[in-house]
């Protein structure tokens, strides 16, 4: 098992390499500038001069070597200095400096990450409380009303689009009825049950939308996982040795049917953070992936390429996680 | 399934006549009701689109200034825009360019990752390549990349093709070749059990070239997971055009999608709700359609559920 986590962890080292080169590539290829938003009168020598101070006079493969060297070195001492409080953990040196605002690009992912794990971490929370007792119930009454409104449903919220969902919210709760804000305030401090109660009014209508889109997810998994398992010989000797039907279900069977489950859950943590790209647009959450959504337009390199890498790196690092979790919870599996 | 069903055979013994198995998917199909519901409204849905602007007087680009911001009415059963054009002929115009994409976007897909997963299962020797290469675009954060490809290359593009046509390419091309993986995965699966079947080894061992082995004997074998993936594959790239639409970073703001008509009604959304409904509804109705589609041809083309 140490083993296997150790040769993955190898492997992924090149995997991200490769991503973060072909996005850097991508990046360099284009044709976007990222002085195309300067005043046209200024001179061309200062312009040049302006271009070499964004560190774009160098080859392409220096650039990347440095960009390299700063994201998997500078960036994380100063992540590090800032969690643990020590400030002489961070390396003094050039940090990887966003285009648009000249301020180092890992501060702002800082400041703008919080946002993004509440709307988006509870509502994958909820998603999965919502989503486990009504897989569990509709497939251990399969075609039964609750069965066939429940497969209905997740199959909606599976295929209602986000920037469907999002605007059908605003148009009923804050237009005609009035109860939530349309946009989410980011400056908002929760420091008296006011502005707590502010805050939990603005999330909801974010939080609503991605829980139902996860909870429709999860909850076909869960049914057809238990669905599989219903029908075991286990599941009939448990019957026949006389266990109550409470016991047979929910610890028998639930047990087997969580092993594919969990796994999907694990592979949908990554998706949290890219997925909310939409929600995050329509409610106005200033979070990471409305910040992509702005370096984007503003040609920001360093800002879009590391976004991504970080993006991708929660990928691989996820999809490893459910591998492992897949042989902790299945003693079937083994890796070896 | 009325064949399966062992009817009292008249005393004149007679043989019934060959079925194809296609009948017998479609049997199986038919009594899935939201399949059969599904299809109903996918194909309502495509004629409206393909046939709606043969019949319907408006074009989707023409302003009538004077008419603008209009409610229901006969003329203009959805009503006109902010600049007087008819909603109806936009969502028909809409729709066209948003199934095309769809589906042409499904078929790339659906041809890289049927190519990719055919090889990788069948030649041991690439396989190790080609499914690090699966995992590594699997590892790829999608829609970032997605909005990355369309932002940087929408400019050249359309220099060279002409807006419509160059984003058209665009955004195909991108989603095409962001999507194949999960099919590519569940070909390769199949394909290394079907290598070991009797009959492939049979047609190997009569001198069968490789080539003509994969196309008469394992392609069409493993034709029905690639159909069920293909049918979702529409689904999630209508979404994803949509998406990149809504964003702004798909077609052109006068070239009508679905989901630049959201974006479009999202300033409009006190006024005007419907305006951002009525596309949205069409493409949730749409990717729904699809949705039980995919899910009544899973059960069709699964034979040990096929004839219960």
């Amino acid at each position: 098992m140490f083993n296997y986590t150790m040769r993955r962890l190898l492997l992924a080292i090149p995997t991200l390499l490769f991503i973060a080169l072909a996005i850097f590539l991508l990046l360099e290829l284009s044709p976007g500038d990222p002085m195309a938003d300067m005043p046209l009168t200024i001179p061309p020598d200062v312009r040049e001069q302006m271009r070499l101070a964004l560190g774009l006079g160098e080859p392409w493969y220096i650039r990347f070597v440095k960009w390299l060297y700063l994201f998997s070195v500078v960036e994380p001492s100063h992540v590090l200095a800032s969690i643990t409080g020590l400030e002489n953990l961070a390396i003094d040196s050039q940090r990887i400096i966003s285009f648009q605002t000249r301020s180092p690009v890992g501060d702002i992912i800082a400041q703008r990450l919080p946002q993004t794990l509440w709307v988006v971490g509870l509502s994958y929370l909820f998603g999965i409380m919502v989503a486990l007792p009504i897989g569990i119930y509709s497939a251990y009454r399969q075609y039964s009303w609750f069965d066939q409104a429940g497969t209905f449903v997740s199959m909606v919220g599976f295929s209602l689009p986000t920037f469907f969902t999002g605007p059908l919210l605003i148009l009923i709760f804050s237009i005609w009825l009035g109860w939530f804000p349309i946009i989410y305030d980011t400056t908002l401090v929760v420091d008296s049950w006011h502005n707590f109660a502010l805050q939990m009014r603005q999330m909801a209508m974010p939080v609503f939308v991605l829980t139902l889109y996860n909870a429709a997810q999860i909850t076909r998994f869960m049914r057809a996982s238990m669905l599989d398992n219903l029908t075991q010989d286990y599941v009939r000797t448990a019957r026949a040795k006389g266990l109550t039907e409470r016991i047979v279900v929910l610890v028998h069977v639930l047990r087997n049917s969580m092993i594919p489950v969990i796994t999907v859950i694990a592979l949908g943590i990554p998706q949290i953070f890219t997925g909310a790209i939409i929600t995050e647009q329509i409610f106005r959450v200033n979070g990471l992936g409305q910040l992509l959504i702005t370096a984007i337009y503003a040609t920001d390199i360093p800002m879009v390429l590391t976004l991504s890498v970080v993006f991708a790196i929660l990928i691989v690092l996820f999809n490893l996680i459910a591998d492992l979790l897949y042989a902790v919870f299945d003693p079937r599996i083994r890796y070896d | 399934m009325t064949d399966a069903a062992p009817t009292p055979a008249p005393d004149t013994a007679r043989i019934r006549p060959p079925r194809n198995q296609w009948w017998d998917v479609w049997d199986q199909f038919k009594i899935h009701r939201g399949a059969l519901l599904g299809s109903i409204v996918f194909l309502a849905i495509i004629a409206f689109c393909f046939i709606g602007p043969l019949i319907w007087p408006y074009d989707a680009t023409y302003i009538d200034i004077r008419a603008r911001n209009q409610g229901m009415s006969w003329a203009h059963p959805f009503g006109t825009d902010q600049l007087g054009r008819d909603i109806m002929a936009r969502m028909m115009s809409g729709g066209q360019v948003s199934l095309a994409v769809g589906i042409v976007a499904m078929g790339l897909a659906m041809l890289i990752g049927t190519g990719i997963g055919v090889l990788a299962g069948y030649f041991r020797r690439i396989d190790g390549l080609l499914m690090r290469m699966t995992d590594l675009f699997l590892a790829l954060p999608l829609l970032p990349l997605l909005l990355v490809m369309s932002m940087l290359f929408r400019q050249p593009l359309s220099s060279a093709f002409g807006v419509e046509t160059g984003m058209f390419l665009l955004i195909v091309t991108a989603i095409g070749i962001t999507s194949w993986m999960p099919t590519a995965r569940v070909v390769r699966g199949d394909v290394l059990a079907l290598k070991e079947r009797e009959y492939v080894l049979a047609a190997r061992s009569i001198g069968t070239p490789p080539r003509r082995l994969i196309l008469r004997h394992v392609v069409p074998n493993v034709l029905s997971p690639v159909m069920v993936s293909a049918t979702l594959m529409i689904a999630t790239a209508i979404i994803t055009e949509s998406a990149l639409s809504f964003l702004g970073l798909g077609f052109p703001p006068d070239f009508p999608t679905w989901g630049r008509l959201v974006n479009d009604g999202i300033d409009y959304l006190q006024q005007y709700p419907g305006r951002a409904m009525l596309p949205g509804v069409f493409i949730s109705l749409t990717v729904l359609s699809v949705n039980y589609i995919g899910d009544g041809l899973r059960d069709a083309l699964d034979p040990r559920i096929r004839g219960r």
